[in-house]
């Protein structure tokens, strides 16, 4: 009996009433009665090393009529996962908040509430995340039609009423994407019930950390349009003078709906979609789906080996370019405006020239298949990566590693800036470079080995100090392990097919899968339902960026106003994967 | 000026080098000519990104594909300092408020280019609830760079076209100088159940006798 398997029975043991195995078609790990979810949930912490909670979803289960939240649990020295499935009746949707033993799922529980309706009870702030208070229902749930609504699945049997294209604005009484509720007579004086939340509660907090004189504290919206808060992001932030005694991250200008969206696409629909996703590490998101639906499908010890090797090089590709990007736009917050980014941007021109080469576009790559790949490397290709990988890019980084790590400006402002301990940061579920740079050496690629990682020699990039800094040197440090599994890989790299049969129009049977990768900005992951049909019946994204986030309040106070903009950086998120 | 004197500007430099003679002057058009002239080389964008069209848009700016080269590096953060608004990117419905604020700020001459299938279109999130169908239902836009996104390429030739707009303006025939016709703010969207502009508030209470 493997490990897991005994932690599930000694979990079957110690609560017989509570927990009973999943038994649905194709499901995994076990459904828990709500009332002992916090108990379960703190032995899983405490005595069974489950330590890790990484992703939290909702969904609709309509037919059953009830709401369902799945937990991920993992553990911070590795391994495979533990799933808990916690079910509410659909009229009264109340399941108990993990808040108090997790930090991490605050913004989860709060996006589970926005968009499934599920209601967390005995989280302090549960407002709603994604979209603005006063919206009109939670979207997400299976009977919650859009302005454009044309049918539950594509492709669509409309589009082509006698041959005649029909625009869905003919449809909409007011001719654009808008839908308002049938009793809504006044929109004049329309006030939602809870938009000053979100000033209160942050005053709230300020006087909780008030030093006890009276001063006045004052409230900057940083943002959504601001020159250093990386898109569309604001943060709400509350001073007392130059310093910060509160912070909340208000977030959603850019949700473009992908789990709806999703969850009416094809399978492979989706997976353009998932290039918007983090969208300057396309093929990272698009190998995390490819994944998901595989492990789904079965394909996964079938993949062939060419296409292994061909998604690790375009993945270990994008998380340098990535990377690039991320150091050059954190130097960027810090004041040296442009020059530095200037030289990273012109290495990550390269890596998009290989990527336009051998995907047909710059950023929107659209490459990984289910089974494989959709395009190879041609040899004139493969040259280029070669002497980009061998020659040109361990020269240039030096190259930024000699004039940015030891120059004395960029360590006064870094060093010990926000600091997250390797508590907070497995607490609040941060994920990636924030993660190992708080001295938690957790990588997917080692932690929960998937594809071919396992045969690379590479080493985890881990740095101890948490702070500004460290997330500056773990980038450095993973471009350069990044470039040795690519001088492996381009080495090994066998030929034969790059795909295993016909990605289009599958049929995945019945079950939920959870695929996940070590993206760039950390453990990308896919949870997917599915009905047995060739639409996903559940699309979630557990995305790095959002989860991230969570620690940033914690990094943040006490801390000059200044440091938020460096501080965000060193974070580096991306908003469309944020807000999804 | 007699014919052998004639002065030519290789094409390249024609759209910086402004060539003129005393004929203009008496015809009139030497003001306007460099009036226009002035303006279509120093076009300054508004420091604004809005989703994956912004990463292509940094990426024009850069050294590359070197937007100076048309005037137009100064991308100011405030848009009381900007002439050019690209909408580069999804427009949400929590953003679109905040946008067309921006808008609004802008001191005239203003132009709007939408950048990618999103901004001209709603492009693929089109069908998503908290998407608008393209920033031309609630700004004037001037030029759409199609793509998905677009290649800086693309967006170079976006601008190019902004530039032969602004060529082809007559003072005389502007709005801002206008005092009469001067454009009015742009209502501010509010976010309600829905997205509501103010200029549908009467399509929406008929809807809710109806």
């Amino acid at each position: 009996m493997n490990e897991i398997a005994v932690v599930k029975s000694e979990l079957e043991i110690r609560f017989p009433d509570a927990v009973r195995k999943d038994d649905r078609e194709g499901f995994q790990g076990y459904i828990v009665e709500k009332e002992s979810l916090v108990e379960v949930a703190t032995a899983l912490r405490d005595d069974f090393g489950y330590d890790y909670l990484t992703s939290v979803t909702g969904v609709d289960y309509i037919e059953e009529d009830i709401l369902e939240a799945v937990y991920h649990f993992y553990r911070s020295t590795g391994g495979k996962e533990l799933v808990l499935h916690v079910q509410t009746p659909r009229n009264n949707p109340v399941i108990p908040s993990l808040y108090k033993i997790f930090h991490g799922v605050d913004f989860q529980e709060r996006e589970a509430w926005d968009l499934i309706g599920i209601k967390f009870e005995g989280h302090p702030d549960l407002r709603r995340i994604l979209l603005w208070e006063g919206f009109n229902g939670h979207p997400l749930q299976k009977d919650w039609k859009e302005a454009f609504y044309v049918e539950e699945k594509k492709p669509f049997d409309n589009r082509w009423p006698e041959g005649k294209i029909q625009q869905i604005e003919e449809l909409n009484k007011f001719g654009k994407n808008v839908r308002y509720p049938e009793n809504f007579h006044d929109p004049e004086s329309w006030k939602p019930e809870h938009e000053d939340l979100l000033y209160a509660g942050l005053l709230d907090l300020a006087e909780k950390t008030g030093s006890g004189l009276e001063t006045d504290h004052v409230v900057i919206n940083m943002g959504p349009q601001h020159p250093s808060t990386h898109g569309v992001f604001r943060m709400a932030v509350v001073v007392d003078g130059e310093t910060i005694t509160a912070l909340k991250p208000v977030m959603g200008y850019l949700h473009r709906n992908h789990e709806k969206i999703g969850e009416r696409n094809t399978y492979i629909q989706n997976i353009p979609y998932t290039d918007r996703l983090d969208y300057i590490s396309s093929l990272s998101n698009n190998f995390g789906y490819a994944m998901a639906v595989e492990k789904l499908l079965g394909y996964t010890n079938e993949i062939p080996e060419r296409a292994e090797y061909l998604r690790v090089i375009m993945a270990e590709l994008t998380r340098i370019s990535n990377h690039l990007w991320a150091i050059g736009f954190l130097l960027n917050d810090l004041g040296a405006y442009f020059t530095p980014s200037l030289y990273a941007i012109q290495e990550r021109e390269l890596i998009l020239d290989i990527f336009e080469e051998v995907t047909g576009a710059r950023m929107m790559n659209n490459y990984h298949r289910f089974g494989g790949v959709a395009k190879d490397i041609l040899p004139d290709a493969m040259k280029k990566i070669e002497n980009l990988v061998l020659d040109r890019l361990p020269r240039k980084v030096d190259e930024l590693d000699k004039y940015l790590t030891k120059s004395e400006l960029l360590q006064s402002r870094t060093e010990g800036v926000g600091v997250l301990t390797p508590e907070d940061a497995i607490n609040m579920c941060a994920v990636g470079p924030v993660l190992r740079a708080s001295g938690v050496p957790y990588d997917v690629r080692r932690a929960d080995p998937y594809s071919i990682y396992d045969r690379f020699d590479f080493d985890v990039a881990v740095r101890y100090h948490g702070d500004t800094y460290d997330r500056y040197l773990i980038r450095m440090d993973e471009i350069h392990q990044s470039l040795r599994i690519l001088q492996q890989a381009l080495k090994d790299i066998p030929e034969g097919p790059i795909l295993l049969r016909n990605p289009y129009n599958i049929k995945a049977p019945k079950g939920e899968a959870y695929g996940r990768v070590e993206g760039p900005k950390g453990e990308l992951g896919f949870y997917i339902v599915s009905d047995g049909t060739s639409n996903p019946y559940r699309y979630h994204v557990r995305s790095p960026s959002f989860i991230n986030l969570t620690g940033l309040e914690k990094m943040c106070v006490g801390q000059k106003v200044a440091d938020v903009v460096v501080i965000l950086g060193s974070i580096d998120i991306i908003l469309g994967e944020v807000d999804r | 000026m007699a014919e052998k004197n004639k002065i030519t500007v290789p094409d390249e430099l024609k759209s910086t080098v402004a060539v003129t003679d005393i004929q203009e002057v008496f015809d009139g058009n030497l003001i306007e000519k460099a009036y226009n002239w002035g303006r279509r080389n120093s076009v300054w964008p508004m420091f604004f990104g809005l989703a994956c069209c912004a990463i292509e848009m940094i990426s024009t700016a850069a050294s590359r594909f070197d937007l100076s080269r048309f005037g137009m590096e100064v991308m100011r953060p405030s848009p009381r300092q900007s002439d050019l608004l690209i909408i580069s990117g999804t427009v949400t419905k929590k953003m679109l408020p905040a946008i067309v604020r921006l808008y609004n700020q802008m001191p005239e001459p203003k132009y709007v280019i939408a950048m990618g299938a999103c901004a001209s279109g709603g492009g693929p999130f089109k069908e998503g609830y908290n998407v608008i169908a393209g920033i031309d239902k609630y700004l004037p836009v001037d030029v759409y760079v199609p793509g998905c996104p677009p290649t800086p390429q693309a967006l170079l030739f976006g601008l190019m076209k902004l530039q032969e707009k602004i060529d082809n303006q007559k003072i005389s025939e502007t709005s801002w100088y206008d005092k009469e016709n001067a454009g009015d703010p742009i209502p501010i969207p509010v976010l309600g159940p829905d997205i509501m502009d103010p200029k549908d508030f009467d399509k929406i209470r008929k809807q809710a006798k109806g």
